[in-house]
Order: C-alpha cells, then structure tokens, then sequence
C-alpha cells in the first residue's frame, strides 16, 4: 500500500514537471550564453522582449563567461554566444569546416573601463595619458607626485604618497581592454605582459571582481584600480580622464564611448579600437560581440526554421529599440557604424540556403 | 499458546537464514545503501579521471613534474603555466593559519568542555559553530571592508615602518603592508577553521571515560593536572581528526582567500604582500579562460589539489589510527 502510493507521488511529480515542458513546445524559447559584463543588459533586454512579444519569446541568458559562452557556442548547445573576445581566426576556420558557413561577431554593446582611485583630497578628474598609466602599472612610477603625473595636473595638489596598484584578479573582459590599451601604448607592456583576460601582472595586488577592486580602492589610500564606467558612477568611486591619441582630454561618458566605436570597422568587426582614432573617442573602450552561425540550420541548438527567425528578430531588435535600455543600465550606446556592419551580416543568415535574415531585414 | 508457537517458528528459521534479513523491505534497503556506498566511491574516482583527463593537455606538455616545479604562469605572452607559486601558497598559508589556530582552538575546547559552568559552555559551543556557518564570501567582505584595512593601520604599517628605521633588511621579507596579503589571509583562515578543531576536540573531551578523571583526582591532582594527565592523552585522538579536519579545510577554502591573499601569480611571495593559492587561482580565472591551454591548465592544478587533498587525508587516518588509545576513537 505505501509502495503504491509512493508511485503515485512520483507520477505526480513527473507531471508537475513535464506540463512546463509541453507548454514550452508552443512558445519560443532563445537560447544564449556567455559574457557576463553584458548579462544585465541582455537581461533586461530579454524581459521587454517577452512583454513586446506578448511571452511568446523568452530569452534565456546564462552569464558563464566570454570562454565559455565561445566554448559552448562552439560545441552548439546554445543558439548564440556572448563574448568579450571576438572569436579567433582558428575558431572561425574550425567552425567554416564544420558548417560550411561563417561565424559571425556582431557587437551588441560597448564596454567601457576608467581608472579609478583614492588619493585624500583629490576627487574625480585627475588626467593620465597611456604611457604614465602604463608606467604605473609597471611600477616604474611609485608615488602620486611623480613629476610625470604632476605635468599632466598642474592645478593639482598631489601629495606623497605611494602608489598602491589594484588589478583584477578574476579572468575578465574589463582586464582584456584595459591591458590591450596598455599594449598600444606601451612598447615595454607589449613585449612584457601583453594583453588577455588574465595577464601576469608586474605588480600590485589581485582583486576579485569589480566589486573587489572598488572594495580595495575605496579602503586604501593611494590605490589605483580600474573598474567598468558604470560601476564607478554606481558607487560613487573617484575616477581619471584620459588624455586620448589626439591629445583630448576626454571625460569617461556614454557619448564619448559610442564615439570611440564610430570609426572605419573591418567588416566582421573583429577590432579591438582601445586607443580610438576619433579624436573625441574615449580611449579605453571595447565591443562585446553576439556569436551566431551563417548557416542557422548548422547550428544543432536550433532545431526549426521558426527559432532562427525569432532569433534574428530578436537580434535586429537589439540593435535598434532595444539599445534604448542601454544608458539606463549603464552601457553606451552602439554608434552607427556598428549597426551598419551587423545589418550586413544579419544578410548573410541563412536556413537551408534560404535567406532569412535578408527577408527578415526587409519587412 | 502463541507465544511459544512463534518460538517455534524463529527457532526452526534460524536454521536457514533469520527471518528478518529476508524482508522485501530489508533486502531493497540494503540494495539501496550499497548503491549509494558505490556511488560515493563511484564520483571520487570519476571527479579524479575527469580531472586528470582535461587537464592531460597541460600536463603532457610540460610533464608531470615539470608542470608541479614551474614557477611562470603566464596566459597572454608566454602561454606558460605551472603550478608551483599555488602550490607553495597554498601549503604556507594552511599550515601557517593551523599553527596559528591550533592553541586557542584547543584552549577553547578545554574551557567549554571542562571549566566553564554548562550555561557558558553551550553558549560559546553555538558561537563558536556560528563561525562555521558563515558563508565564506561574507568573511571575505568582512576582511575586505573591515578587518584588512584595520591590521594595516593598527599593526602592517606600524611593523613596515619599525623595521624600515631598525631592520631595514627584513623590508623584502616584510612586503607591502597594503592589507591585502598572505598575513591577512592567513589570520582569516585561522579563524575560519577554528570551529573544526574546537567541535571535534570537545567531542573527544566528552568522550574520555569518567573513570579516567575521578583516578586522576584520586591521585590528588589539581584540575589542570587532570586536563594534562589524563584527558588530553586520551583524546588525542580525537585533537589530532580535528587538526586534520582543519588542515583539509584550509587547504581547500577558497573565496573568503581569493579575495584577501591579493593574487599575485609570481614568487617570490612576501609576509604581508600578495600570493596565491591553488584554490584561489582556479576560481579567479576559470569563467574567463580563453585559451585552452589556459583552462587546461587550470583543471591540472584542480588535478594537484585533489592529489594533495588525498594524501593529506591518508595521513590524517594513519596518524589517528597511531595515536588513538583504544576505545577513544571518535569520530
């Protein structure tokens, strides 16, 4: 008797599960993961998404960082892929191998790093240009009134005191832009430690998470850190302007951030512009890219004709209305020449040699 | 009448085998518990494969040994990695944080185990408990918020400066006395790890046979006598699964250390600057591993970590077994 009703609780159980999954089948759901930087964003993205769509779209976004998310994107058990990094040429041949197709980069928003820190007295605004950062960060200059920071700050009072370097120590895309602008500035930082998510710093001390810089900064007077825009605005934290390649002082902002982007793009937009050209660009600047297939029906995540197309109107809506969102939540716009270069390659999207993404485009 | 049927039944059954290992019900349970019992063993030995088969790429390319003894880890330049920084940290900071532990762990546990008035006793058992519920990362807030920036103003810079006018020559040794270091981690594993000595110790307290004491006080020794002589001999034991206990602990504890100990992935390492650990490596850089030699990498030094683990529990039971007097084991 108690066996018999043990089985009856399992039988219900295994139907309170599955009803969710047969309800699923009518819906869409899309699939993504990857980068965590931009997870709010497509977050929230997703949720205006859902109400535009009436729940008929739902995406699912699994922020387990830019190597898995180009990992799993790889091994296609996601429907597109988020990353820090744009994929490599290996990755792309492999992939062209394998589904006769390309793999496409597209930008989907823009990452932004300032350089923050915490000098009694002094509040935001201090200016560095590329080499002094790199210096400092090589630990060839050790205090706050080194003669070089002082040109740059005339008007400032800087007092003696040393330098107490902060670096992430977590593997993120925040490290990748920030070492890549050292690596164009710096010839010693090129041939020394040179640029990814996670480098051999030459010194100071490894902070986890943008979190735990601030957290450092903020409790140690001297330290120099760095740390997303938008995290620094949130909590308040004292951050520099840099002086750009154009010998601009240029104010951390959105606008100034979009314009970094604003430049001539290859056409996969595999680019790191770190060190923008545009003269009111800021300089440490970066895109996070959404990886998708040329050949959707490749892709074994996707197993209709109707989930690719939802998932190219959920892409081409990014980029337009959905960038709306964006300065709320503290990303900056994506600027014009980005958008252009992902409307060609939304073109090229394909099921079965059908050219949806095209169709899509021109409804 | 029944009664002495029902004797006769059982002693006619016991010939065969007793009725009561013949139940449906006792036979499914004792399938159940040796399926669990196997998968248990079952999910040590897989996590050991999986383990040495990811990171096989890492270690095949800079050997077994090679990649143990390597003191570079470099995933942007070189695209070298070995182990030997983490391994160095994590064996200093977990002895030296066990070292530090140890007499005010045992302290504690003589105390509520065999001073304090019962009330006391339960209430510094519960606190002391606490320590161990306490989410790690929460610790490692604290430390980062509070505690670090404290020892540096109260004590880092104070011996920094000290030693700089007296001896200038320990000052390499000494590091920068930013807070963030292997001193400050070491002290917040101390004291994350204080509970496991302490319960395990008390428990080994009450464990020794009543006898043993009232022979002692017969003797006409004082209390102190008594703790000396006749408990802690007899719940060595039992000390000695709690430091282990610890030691395991401390070696593999690893947010409230990553976001304390400063990472810094190159020797040499300072007392008060930053290091590194096994653990603390592998959860920094894991998420954003790009490369695959890099992920491999850090799969292999998961890889060293378990081995390390393993022997440091095989030692532990040979060690126990050793000293335990018999009829203390515990636990």
């Amino acid at each position: 008797m108690r066996l018999f009703s043990k089985l009856v609780l399992a039988l219900l159980i295994l139907v309170m599960f599955s009803t969710p999954l047969l309800y699923a089948q009518r819906r869409v759901e899309l699939l993504g993961a990857g980068a965590s930087f931009p997870a709010p964003l497509i977050t929230a993205m997703a949720d205006e998404y859902r109400d535009l769509t009436e729940g008929k779209v739902t995406v699912n976004y699994q922020s387990i960082g830019s190597g898995g998310g180009i990992r799993q994107f790889g091994e296609q058990t996601i429907m597109f892929g988020m990353s820090e990094a744009f994929l490599s040429d290996k990755i792309i041949r492999g992939i062209e191998q394998n589904t006769g197709g390309k793999a496409f980069n597209m930008p989907i928003t823009l990452a932004d790093v300032v350089v923050t820190y915490n000098i009694p007295g002094i509040d935001k605004g201090l200016i560095f240009n590329g080499e002094v950062l790199a210096d400092i960060f090589l630990g060839k200059i050790t205090h706050w009134n080194d003669r070089r920071i002082r040109n740059l700050n005339p008007d400032k009072n800087l007092p003696h005191l040393p330098i107490q370097v902060v670096h992430r120590s977590d593997g993120s895309g925040t490290t990748n832009l920030f070492t890549s602008y050292l690596t164009k500035v710096s010839k010693e930082w090129e041939n020394d430690i040179g640029y990814a998510t996670s480098v051999n710093w030459p010194t100071g001390i490894g902070a986890n998470g943008n979190e735990g810089v601030a957290g450092i900064v903020m409790n140690t007077p001297g330290a120099i850190g760095y740390n997303s825009f938008a995290y620094a605005l949130l909590n308040d934290l004292s951050y520099g302007y840099m002086l750009n390649i154009s010998e601009n002082v240029i104010p951390p902002s959105f606008d100034a951030t979009s314009a970094a982007a604003n430049i001539e793009l290859p056409d996969d937009t595999r680019i790191l512009f770190t060190n923008t050209p545009n003269p009111i660009g800021y300089p440490i600047a970066g895109f996070a890219w959404m990886l998708c297939y040329e050949n959707m029906e490749q892709n074994k995540a996707i197993s209709s004709k109707q989930e690719a197309e939802e998932l190219i109107k959920f892409i081409v809506w990014t980029m337009t209305n959905g960038q709306n969102l964006s300065q709320q939540l503290g990303y900056a716009k994506l600027p014009s020449a980005a958008v252009e270069r992902n409307y060609a390659m939304i073109r090229q999207m394909k099921w079965h040699g059908e050219p949806i993404g095209k169709n899509i485009l021109e409804k | 009448m029944q009664h002495d049927n029902n004797k006769e039944i059982t002693s006619l059954l016991k010939k065969q085998r007793p009725l009561i290992y013949r139940w449906l019900g006792d036979r499914i349970f004792s399938l159940f518990i040796f399926a669990l019992g196997i998968t248990v063993i079952l999910c040590t030995v897989l996590m050991a494969i999986v383990l040495y088969s990811d990171g096989a790429p890492a270690i095949n390319k800079f050997g077994f040994f090679g990649f143990l003894i390597n003191k570079v880890w470099d995933p942007a330049i070189k695209i070298e990695f070995g182990a030997f920084p983490f391994i160095v940290g994590t064996l200093i900071t977990s002895v030296a944080s066990l070292a530090i532990s140890f007499v005010p762990a045992i302290a504690v546990a003589i105390f509520t185990a065999e001073y304090s008035p019962r009330w006391l006793a339960h209430i510094t058992d519960n606190l002391i408990n606490l320590i161990a519920a306490v989410p790690s990362v929460i610790i490692g807030l604290w430390g980062i918020f509070v505690f670090a920036p404290w020892m540096r103003d109260t004590f880092y810079t104070n011996i920094y400066m000290w030693s700089m006018d007296n001896f200038p020559s320990l000052l390499p040794i000494l590091g920068n006395p930013i807070g963030y270091g292997m001193a400050t981690a070491t002290l917040i594993l101390a004291i994350m790890i204080i509970p496991y000595t302490t319960a395990l110790t008390v428990d080994a307290f009450h464990k020794v046979p009543k006898e043993q004491r009232e022979a002692a006080y017969a003797l006409g020794a004082t209390k102190w006598e008594v703790v000396k002589m006749a408990v802690i001999p007899y719940a060595r034991g039992g000390i000695l699964a709690g430091v282990m206990l610890s030691f395991g602990r401390a070696i593999g504890e690893t947010m409230a250390v990553a976001m304390l100990i400063g990472n810094k992935n190159t020797l040499p390492f300072t007392i008060l600057g930053p290091a590194s650990t096994m653990p603390s490596v592998i959860v920094n850089e894991f998420r954003e591993a790009v490369e695959n030699l890099h992920l491999s990498s850090l799969i292999a030094v998961g890889f060293y970590l378990f081995i390390i683990s393993l022997v440091v529990n095989l030692v532990a039971a040979y060690i126990q077994r050793r000293f335990s007097i018999t009829g203390a084991r515990t636990v």
